[in-house]
C-alpha cells in the first residue's frame, strides 16, 4: 500500500514541441494544459475562462485536433504536438481567418476569439463550403458574450468560400 | 427650436475618420492573442494568489467559530487574513456600508466571503481555502420576494411615481384588467472572471491591475480599506473580457482583498476568481414580481396603469436604488399613461447582491409594460402591434409617468412604421394564422415591440467624464480618459473623435489604459454612456490643443486662423503645408504648452429624486424588433426563425460597432428571456453556479435569419458628439419581440384566453404555460 503511493510520481517528464519548437519541461501531474502554456511557458492566447470544458476559451490544438485546454493535463502531452494562436500567427496558417475575423468585427471584448479560431480552424480544414448551420453547429461548444456570432459566423463562411476557390491568403 | 432648448441636428460634416467602420482597437492583438488581459500579465517575481473562504453549509447565521489553522497549516500557505487584518473599515460596499469584505459575526447569504488565503500557487489557496473550520447557528433566510414581503425587509424606502389621480382612473375606467408576472434574474457570464493584480509600492503605495468598469470607485474602496489616502492607490485597467454591468461595484470586492493580502504580505498578490466562486458570490440581475393593474376604454386605450415592482435585491443595497429606479423609468415602455402610479420596493433576501446589467433595470420594467400590451391585445382580440401604436406617444399625449415630456416620438412613429413594412409583418401575420390553423403540434408566434431608453444616469452627478490628451513633437497623440473598454468599441470611437480634430490617421492617436493617476474622480462606463461622455471629454480636449497651434501657427505666418486646416496627416496654413509633428516641434519651440485635460458635464439634465420631478434624460435611444418563433407544444422547445431589427444610433460614429453591439444585446437578451434560468433550492443555495447547469446562447441558438438595420436617422436632435446616440444597452430590450413571439404562438392554442407565462420562457415554462391553455380549452 505505501509502496504503491510513495511510486505514484506526482511530477512527470514530457517532451514535446510546442508551435513548432521543442520543449521539454517536468510538470506537476495535476498540472493542466492551459496553465503549463501561460504559466510555464508564457503564452497566454489561450485564456481560462470558465475551467469546466464548457466555454471553449481556452482551445487549442494538440496533434491536429482542437481540445479544451481546462481538460487536458500537461502529463498527457510527452510526444504530442501542441499548436497555440500565437504559433498559427507566426505562421501565418490562421492569417485568412484573422483577418476576416478583423474585417466583419467578429470580435468585441475577443476573450473568446483565439478559442474561437481554433474552432473555425477546424471546420475549415475540413473543406469545401459548410452551410451556416454547420459552422453554427461546429462553434456551438465556444461561448462568446459579446457578438451574437452572426458576425463570428459571416467571417468563417467567407474565408470557407475563399478557399474553396482558391484565392489567396488575404493577410 | 425643440422645448428642451435643442436644434434639429445640422447637416454632417464630410468626415475622415468619424462615421467610418474601422475595427475594433484591439481587433489585430486580439485574433493573435496578444491582447493582455489582467490574467495574462507577466506575473511580478514573488506573486502570491489570494482565494477566497466561505462556509458551504451556511447560508444565513451566526458564526459561532472560526477555525483556520488548518487553512494555515496546508502547504503553499504565506498567510490567511481576516477582518482583523483590514487596517480601514472592513466595508466594500460603493455607497452605504452594508457589505463587509469579510463577514465577522453574520453569513448573509451562501457564497460570502469569511476570510482570504494567500499562497504560493493559486491551487494551493483553492485547497487550503475548503479546509476552515466554521461553525454557523443558522438562522432562516429570506429566500423569495414572497418571504421578504410578509417579513417586510428592504434594503432600502420604496419609492413611486404617481401621475395624475390613478385612483380616480381605475374607479372610473369602463374596463379594468390585471395580472401578474415573474421575471428572472441573469448571470453577466463575462468571459473573463473577476481577477485584479495588486503591486505594493513605497510609501504604502498600491498599485492594482484589475478588471473593473468603475476604476475610481475601485481605488477608492481600496484606500478605505487600507486606511490610506486615494492617492496612494493608483487602479489601472487595460481591457475587460467583458462587463456587462458585472464589474461595475462588483469588481471592487476582489480588488480589495487582493491589495489588503499584497499589503499584509508585501508580495504582489493575485486574485482570480475560481468560475463557481464568481458565479456563487457576484450579484446579478435583479429579479422581480410585478403585479399590474390597467383601465382601459373600448378601444383599448390605456387610461390608468398601477405597476408595483417587487425587486429581489439580495443581502445589500449595491446599486439597487438606481437599478429599480430604472425599472419605474421605462414602466411605460413607449406607452401614454393618462394616470399611472408605478411603485416599488426593494426587498431584502438572503442571496448574493443584485446589481448593474446592461439595461439596469430598465428591461424588466419594459417587459411588464409589453405583458400587459400582449394580455389586453389577446383580451380585446386585436393585433398587439395595432394595440401598441395606438397607445404610444405622440403629439398631446407625451408626458411620462414621471413628469418628463417624449419630445421625438416622431422617430419611435418612423421606426416601428418602416419595421413594419420591411418585416413584411402583416402578411407574416396571416401566414401564421393559416399555419397554426392547420398545425396541431407545432406553432409559430409572431411580434414587433419597441425600445425607448432614457440615456444618461439618473443619478445626475455621475454624468460627467474626463480626459487627457498629449501631441508629442514627432506628431503621435497620447489620448486617455475615464471609460474602460469592456469590448464594446469605446476606445476605438474616442480616438476616431480624436483623430477627426487633429485630422490624422488612427495609427496616429496612441489608446492608453484607464488610469486613476491620468483622470481621476470618473464614473462608471456604464448606462451606455461611454462615448457621450468620454467622447466629448476628448473632443474638448483636442480641439484645445488645435486652437493653440492655430493661434500659434496665424500669427507665426501671418495667416487668417480661418485658413489653417488639420487633414490627411497634415496642416494647410494658407498655401503652405507641413506634418502635425513640424507644427507641433515649432509650437513646442515657442513655448506652447501641447497637453490638454478635457471635461464635459452632459447639459439639459435636472432630475430631482427626492420630490421625483425635473427631466432625468437628455435624450431616448429608440428601436424596434420583430421576431418570429415556433414552439413545440408536446415538448416545450422554441426555435427563434427570423428577426428583423430597426435601431436608432442617431448619426453613427462607427457602424460596424454600433451593429456589432446592436447583434449582441439582442442575443443576450434573448438569452435572459428564454434558456437562461438562475435557480435557488430551498435553502437559499444558487443550483446553477457553472455553465454545465446555466445556459448562455451559442452559435446554434440564433435565429439563422436575423436582420439588422441601423435607422437612417438625421442625427441625434440633442448636442451629443457628432450627434451620435448610445447603443450599449438599448439592444437588450429588443429580445423582449421574442418573449411577446412566444406568448403570441401559446395565445393561439386558445384565443382569448391570456396565457401563464412567466421569464425566463425555458422549455419547461412554456411547456407549464401550453397544458394550461389545453387544460382552459378543456374546460
Amino acid at each position: 500500500m505505501s509502496d504503491t503511493a510513495q511510486s505514484f510520481p506526482t511530477r512527470v517528464d514530457i517532451s514535446l514541441t510546442v508551435n513548432g519548437e521543442p520543449v521539454d519541461a517536468r510538470v506537476d501531474v495535476s498540472r493542466h494544459l492551459v496553465d503549463f502554456l501561460r504559466l510555464d511557458l508564457g503564452l497566454t492566447g489561450a485564456h481560462a475562462g470558465c475551467e469546466h470544458g464548457v466555454c471553449g476559451a481556452c482551445t487549442l490544438q494538440v496533434d491536429g485536433e482542437i481540445v479544451r485546454g481546462c481538460l487536458m493535463l500537461a502529463a498527457q502531452l510527452d510526444g504530442a504536438e501542441v499548436w497555440t494562436v500565437e504559433g498559427l500567427t507566426e505562421t501565418g496558417a490562421l492569417a485568412d481567418l484573422q483577418a476576416a475575423f478583423v474585417e466583419r468585427n467578429a470580435l468585441q471584448c475577443g476573450f473568446c476569439t483565439p478559442g474561437m479560431l481554433f474552432a473555425a480552424a477546424d471546420i475549415l480544414a475540413q473543406g469545401g463550403q459548410p452551410s451556416r448551420v454547420a459552422i453554427r453547429e461546429h462553434i456551438s461548444g465556444n461561448y462568446c458574450r459579446c457578438t451574437g456570432y452572426e458576425a463570428v459566423v459571416d467571417a468563417i463562411e467567407t474565408v470557407a468560400g475563399a478557399r474553396a476557390r482558391g484565392e489567396e491568403v488575404s493577410a | 427650436m425643440q422645448p428642451d432648448g435643442t436644434r434639429e441636428a445640422p447637416a454632417a460634416a464630410a468626415l475622415a475618420s468619424v462615421g467610418q467602420s474601422l475595427p475594433h482597437d484591439s481587433a489585430i492583438r486580439h485574433v493573435s492573442g496578444s491582447a493582455v488581459y489582467v490574467d495574462d500579465i507577466r506575473e511580478p517575481a514573488g506573486t502570491l494568489h489570494v482565494v477566497p473562504g466561505w462556509a458551504r453549509d451556511a447560508t444565513r447565521g451566526r458564526i459561532v467559530s472560526l477555525d483556520l489553522d488548518p487553512v494555515r497549516a496546508h502547504p503553499g500557505v504565506v498567510a490567511v487574513i481576516g477582518p482583523a487584518d483590514i487596517p480601514g473599515k472592513n466595508d466594500v460596499s460603493p455607497a452605504l456600508g452594508d457589505e463587509p469584505m469579510f463577514a465577522e459575526e453574520e453569513i448573509l447569504f451562501w457564497g460570502q466571503p469569511l476570510f482570504a488565503v494567500v499562497a504560493t500557487t493559486r491551487e494551493a489557496a483553492r485547497h487550503a481555502a475548503r479546509k476552515a473550520r466554521i461553525e454557523v447557528e443558522d438562522l432562516p433566510p429570506l429566500l423569495t420576494v414572497e418571504d421578504a414581503l410578509a417579513a417586510d425587509e428592504t434594503v432600502l424606502p420604496d419609492y413611486q411615481f404617481r401621475k395624475g389621480s390613478p385612483e380616480t382612473g381605475l374607479a372610473t375606467a369602463s374596463h379594468l384588467m390585471e395580472g401578474s408576472l415573474r421575471i428572472g434574474g441573469q448571470e453577466h457570464f463575462y468571459l473573463e472572471g473577476q481577477v485584479s493584480l495588486a503591486v505594493p509600492g513605497e510609501d504604502g503605495d498600491m498599485f492594482v491591475h484589475t478588471s473593473s468598469q468603475h476604476p475610481s470607485e475601485t481605488q477608492h474602496i481600496i484606500a478605505r480599506v487600507l486606511a490610506v489616502p486615494d492617492a496612494a492607490v493608483t487602479v489601472e485597467v487595460r481591457r475587460m473580457g467583458g462587463g456587462f454591468g458585472g464589474k461595475e461595484s462588483q469588481a471592487n470586492h476582489w480588488a480589495a482583498i487582493a491589495a489588503i493580502a499584497a499589503r499584509a504580505t508585501g508580495r504582489p498578490c493575485k486574485l482570480r476568481l475560481d468560475r463557481d466562486d464568481d458565479m456563487i458570490m457576484t450579484g446579478k440581475r435583479h429579479d422581480f414580481r410585478v403585479d399590474w393593474k390597467l383601465g382601459h376604454d373600448a378601444e383599448g386605450l390605456l387610461r390608468v396603469v398601477d405597476m408595483r415592482l417587487f425587486a429581489r435585491c439580495g443581502y445589500s443595497a449595491d446599486l439597487s436604488l438606481g437599478v429599480v429606479d430604472r425599472s419605474m423609468f421605462h414602466a411605460d415602455s413607449s406607452y401614454y399613461y393618462p394616470d399611472a402610479m408605478i411603485h416599488s420596493r426593494r426587498l431584502k433576501t438572503h442571496t448574493c447582491s443584485n446589481t448593474a446589467f446592461r439595461g439596469f433595470g430598465g428591461p424588466q420594467g419594459m417587459l411588464a409594460a409589453e405583458r400587459m400590451m400582449d394580455a389586453l391585445a389577446i383580451r380585446l382580440g386585436v393585433d398587439p402591434l395595432d394595440l401598441r401604436k395606438r397607445n404610444f406617444y405622440r403629439e398631446g399625449r407625451d408626458v411620462t409617468p414621471y413628469g418628463m415630456k417624449v419630445e421625438e416620438h416622431a422617430t419611435l412613429h418612423a421606426i416601428v412604421d418602416q419595421l413594419e413594412e420591411s418585416s413584411d409583418y402583416r402578411r407574416r401575420r396571416q401566414e401564421i394564422a393559416s399555419f397554426n390553423a392547420s398545425s396541431p403540434i407545432l406553432k409559430k408566434g409572431l411580434a414587433l415591440t419597441p425600445v425607448k431608453f432614457g440615456i444618461s444616469f439618473t443619478l445626475k452627478h455621475l454624468n460627467q467624464a474626463g480626459a487627457l490628451v498629449h501631441l508629442y513633437t514627432d506628431g503621435s497623440i497620447h489620448l486617455n480618459h475615464g471609460g474602460t473598454e469592456m469590448g464594446q468599441g469605446l476606445f476605438q470611437k474616442v480616438a476616431q473623435i480624436v483623430a477627426e480634430e487633429f485630422g490624422v490617421t488612427l495609427d496616429k492617436v496612441k489608446i492608453t489604459a484607464t488610469h486613476t493617476g491620468k483622470v481621476p474622480n470618473t464614473g462608471p462606463t456604464a448606462a451606455s454612456s461611454g462615448t457621450d461622455l468620454n467622447g466629448m471629454a476628448a473632443k474638448i480636449a483636442a480641439e484645445t490643443i488645435r486652437n493653440r497651434l492655430v493661434a500659434f501657427a496665424a500669427e507665426r505666418y501671418q495667416v487668417p486662423p480661418d485658413a489653417i486646416s488639420f487633414a490627411d496627416n497634415s496642416v494647410q496654413l494658407g498655401e503652405r503645408s507641413m506634418t502635425l509633428g513640424e507644427l507641433a516641434r515649432e509650437a513646442h519651440l515657442a513655448r506652447i504648452q501641447l497637453s490638454a485635460a478635457g471635461f464635459y458635464a452632459t447639459p439639459n439634465i435636472t432630475w430631482d429624486r427626492p420630490s421625483a420631478s425635473g427631466r432625468p434624460f437628455f435624450y431616448f435611444a429608440y428601436g424596434a424588433a420583430c421576431s418570429e418563433v415556433t414552439v413545440d407544444t408536446m415538448t416545450g422547445e422554441m426555435r427563434v426563425d427570423r428577426v428583423d431589427i430597426l435601431h436608432d444610433v442617431g448619426r453613427s460614429l462607427n457602424p460596424a460597432i454600433d451593429i456589432g453591439q446592436i447583434e449582441g444585446g439582442f442575443v443576450q437578451g434573448m438569452g435572459w428571456l428564454t434558456t437562461e434560468e438562475l435557480v435557488w433550492d430551498d435553502r437559499g443555495r444558487l443550483r446553477t453556479h457553472a455553465p454545465s447547469t446555466y445556459k448562455i446562447p451559442t452559435a446554434s441558438d440564433v435565429p439563422e435569419d436575423f436582420r439588422v438595420t441601423l435607422y437612417a436617422s438625421a442625427g441625434n436632435p440633442s448636442p451629443t458628439v457628432y450627434r451620435s446616440k448610445a447603443v450599449g444597452e438599448p439592444p437588450v430590450m429588443l429580445a423582449i419581440s421574442v418573449f411577446s413571439a412566444i406568448y403570441d404562438a401559446l395565445a393561439s392554442l386558445n384565443p382569448g384566453t391570456i396565457p401563464d407565462l412567466d421569464a425566463p420562457a425555458t422549455p419547461e415554462a412554456i411547456l407549464h404555460a401550453v397544458l394550461s391553455m389545453k387544460r382552459s380549452r378543456a374546460g
